[in-house]
């Protein structure tokens, strides 16, 4: 297992270096940079920024240098936690960022555990109750969940409850938390809130989970050996759970690998709508004013997230079947 | 040996003189010849055809991409047309009875009178006439009826119009007082090419990468299958959303709804290069493969002639199945006002009327838009899910 662990860490590094690349790449793309468009921008007002502050720009953060240089003065910054400057907002990405990571933390590990909790039970219902009643209203709420994009659901669950219970469910805590450092009344504020932007970001991955498990259990109940154990007199719970419903959690675990982006990203646009203090709708406005680092950082950061919980599927599995972690110590 | 002969015949025995024919449990009905002579695709053909919902959602996407063709007559109204006196205008009902009697199709007028209070519009219907529709008219005799066919040549013509000088707001209008029915009929037109064209950019590449990278293995293959990790491991809408930041905002709408569909597409590839990808590496070993190299058929020919068909079915299946993402993508991107711009109309563009929360709640027919996205996204899964499992009617 740990020869394991430490093959899947030295795989990562590749993949994170070839994805900071591709960061630095997409924030160099808008033609121009910041202090150009700053430049311009104070010109159009009829001011002009002081020599000496453009001068200090121009140093401190290496522009006009080669591209390449840029890069690894940027990639050796965060590699020391140095996440650049943020010109829009005059400090330290750092200390814009603030707990906003944390927040999407937050957010994004409270929708996996909802997904989880709510998919599998349904999941393994429907596939034991193929073509009940019960399975054919989950099977079309799924479908409705699948097609519905998860911005339009918060815009339209935000409508019912204004129209309805006459109560804002946008923001992720109590007013007089925001801007506040991090407490136990917070935390529980947090809680609070939370539930809305995690059902709105977990229902199609949630409906998808609940169509995956569906289909795998199926697969598996269909085959002999459950025929063998129910005709040798196993209960049906019984045969159910001890052979079929391993065989499915597989897939069921690896899928994590699958949702993770889809609830990253879903997170950004919902958090946007809702107004959440994440760190999506702090990206539209980077991406918007062309604060580079900024973007850069929120883009190094949820592509972090999204690598990271590959990984712990990736453990998970491997812990879950031996034929995995055993198959890679056999490959060294 | 006459004994025999005689004892036997002691016996009834009953010949049937109808010709008889030896090899009539061999010989195939008519139909059995039909269903066992089919090509594969009919197969495909007569499986599809037994999943319902799959026939009904393909028929409905037929018919919505034909409108997309002729969109001007379905509108009621010319898309960029403003009744200015009607801003905000909530949707009008389609009545069938006036004074309890049946006088077919109609609405009635509205009174607008300014609320200084809300300071917003306030419309009541005026319910003393009624405004009887009409359906293929030609006249130019109400507000905003003359449009131009694709830009091209002008024309009267509408499928169904309001009475002379009255209106009909089927779905309400918007903030400009253009009428949204019409408008989310435009939006049909873009919203649905995004799709199209995205899914072909991906196709190809996936094909084409795909194909060589499970053909010739080596270091092509664990250069693509890095590649592809890598774009797998980015959650899709951020990179889309810091990739259309990046068009330059001096770029025309044109170029600019161009630039939205290549990013679509060209972040899509991956997950159809690896289907593409695995089942090359089972084929490749086929006898069939090796005798059509050993002729010396070259790469290119090997896996378009010999390879691609055996699986082309199940690539069709998922690009169907991929579809809707790209819908989905322009839309939510459109929303965050990052995708296309005005005068470009799409469904995500009207959506963005609905961002502002205040309006959703003051004018709950702003979010109408959203009703067609879920209908053709969801006939794209019915449709995708029902071509999945006839992909392989052997099964």
């Amino acid at each position: 297992m740990l020869g394991y662990l430490a093959h899947r860490l030295l795989v990562m590094i590749p993949t994170l270096l070839v994805i900071s690349v591709f960061v630095f790449v997409i924030i160099q793309l808008p033609p121009g940079d910041y202090l150009t468009t700053l430049v311009t921008e104070l010109q159009a007002q009829g001011e002009t920024m002081s020599q000496e502050r453009l001068e200090y720009y121009r140093k401190e953060f290496g522009f006009g240098e080669p591209v390449v240089k840029q890069y690894f003065v940027w990639l050796f910054g965060l590699l020391q936690g140095n996440l650049g400057y943020s010109f829009e907002h005059e400090l330290p990405v750092a200390d814009v960022v603030g707990d906003r990571a944390l927040l999407t933390v937050i957010v994004s590990l409270g929708t996996i555990i909802f997904v989880y909790v709510v998919s599998f039970p349904i999941g393994v219902y429907s596939a034991v109750r193929q073509y009940s009643p019960g399975d054919y209203a989950l099977t079309f709420v799924g479908f409705i969940g699948l097609a519905t994009p998860n911005f339009l659901l918060a815009l339209v669950l935000m409508y019912l409850a204004n129209e309805y219970f006459g109560t804002s469910i946008g923001g992720l805590m109590d007013d007089q938390f925001k801007d506040q450092p991090m407490s136990w009344a917070k935390m529980v504020s947090i809680l609070e809130h939370l539930w809305v932007p995690v059902i709105v970001i977990g229902t199609s991955g949630t409906a998808g989970m609940i169509r995956r498990l569906r289909a795998n259990l199926l697969d598996e109940l269909h085959k002999q050996y459950v025929v063998t154990a129910r005709a040798k007199g196993v209960p049906a719970g019984k045969a159910l759970i001890k052979y079929p419903l391993r065989m499915a959690l597989n897939p069921f675990i690896a899928d994590i690998g699958n949702i993770l982006p889809e609830i990253i990203s879903g997170s950004a646009i919902v958090s946007i709508v809702l107004s959440l203090e994440t760190t999506g709708p702090m990206l539209l406005r980077a991406l918007q004013s062309q604060d580079m680092y900024l973007a850069g950082s929120f883009l190094m950061f949820l592509a972090l997230l999204t690598v990271l919980g590959t990984l712990i599927s990736d453990l998970a599995l491997a812990a879950l079947d031996p034929r995995i972690r055993l198959g890679a110590d056999l490959a060294k | 040996m006459s004994d025999v002969s005689q004892g036997a015949s002691d016996l009834k025995h009953y010949v049937n003189d109808r010709p008889f024919d030896p090899y009539a449990a061999v010989t195939l009905s008519p139909e059995q010849e039909k269903y066992y002579l089919a090509s594969q695709w009919v197969l495909m053909w007569m499986k599809f055809k037994r999943h319902r919902l799959a026939v009904i959602s393909g028929l409905y996407l037929l018919l919505v991409y034909l409108s997309v063709v002729v969109s001007e007559v379905l509108a009621p109204y010319s898309f960029s047309h403003r009744h200015t006196d009607y801003l905000y205008a909530p949707p009008q009902e389609v009545r069938f009875f006036h004074n309890d009697e049946f006088i077919g199709p109609f609405v009635y007028d509205y009174d607008v009178s300014l609320n200084m209070e809300e300071l917003r519009w306030d419309y009541t219907e005026n319910t003393a006439e009624p405004k009887k529709l009409r359906f293929f008219c030609t006249s130019n005799d109400y507000a905003g009826s003359t449009y131009e066919f694709w830009g091209v040549w002008e024309s009267n013509f509408h499928l169904v119009c309001p009475a002379k000088d009255s209106q009909f707001f089927f779905l309400g209008t918007d903030r400009l007082g253009r009428d949204i029915q019409s408008r989310i009929i435009q939006g049909a037109r873009i919203s649905l090419t995004v799709g199209m064209i995205g899914i072909i950019i991906s196709f190809t590449l996936g094909l084409v990468i795909g194909g060589m990278a499970g053909y010739y293995g080596g270091w092509i293959d664990s250069i693509v299958q890095r590649v592809i990790e890598v774009i797998r491991s980015f959650p899709a809408l951020p990179l889309w959303m810091a990739l259309s930041a990046a068009m330059p905002v001096t770029w025309s709408p044109i170029l600019v709804f161009i630039g939205i569909t290549v990013i679509l597409g060209l972040l899509d590839w991956p997950g159809l290069a690896r289907a593409v990808r695995s089942k090359l590496l089972a084929l490749r070993e086929e006898d069939f493969a090796v005798a059509a190299q050993l002729m010396g058929a070259k790469p290119a020919r090997i896996i378009g002639r010999h390879l691609m068909p055996s699986f082309m079915s199940h690539l069709i299946a998922s690009a169907t199945l991929a579809i809707p993402s790209m819908i989905l993508g322009e839309t939510a991107l459109s929303f965050l006002g990052l995708g296309l711009r005005p005068p470009i109309t799409s469904w995500g563009v009207l959506l963005n009327e609905a961002q502002n929360f205040s309006a959703v709640a003051l004018y709950p027919w702003l979010l109408w838009p959203a009703v067609p996205v879920i209908m053709v996204v969801l006939a794209f899964q019915f449709l995708g899910d029902g071509l999945r499992d006839a992909a392989d009617p052997y099964k």
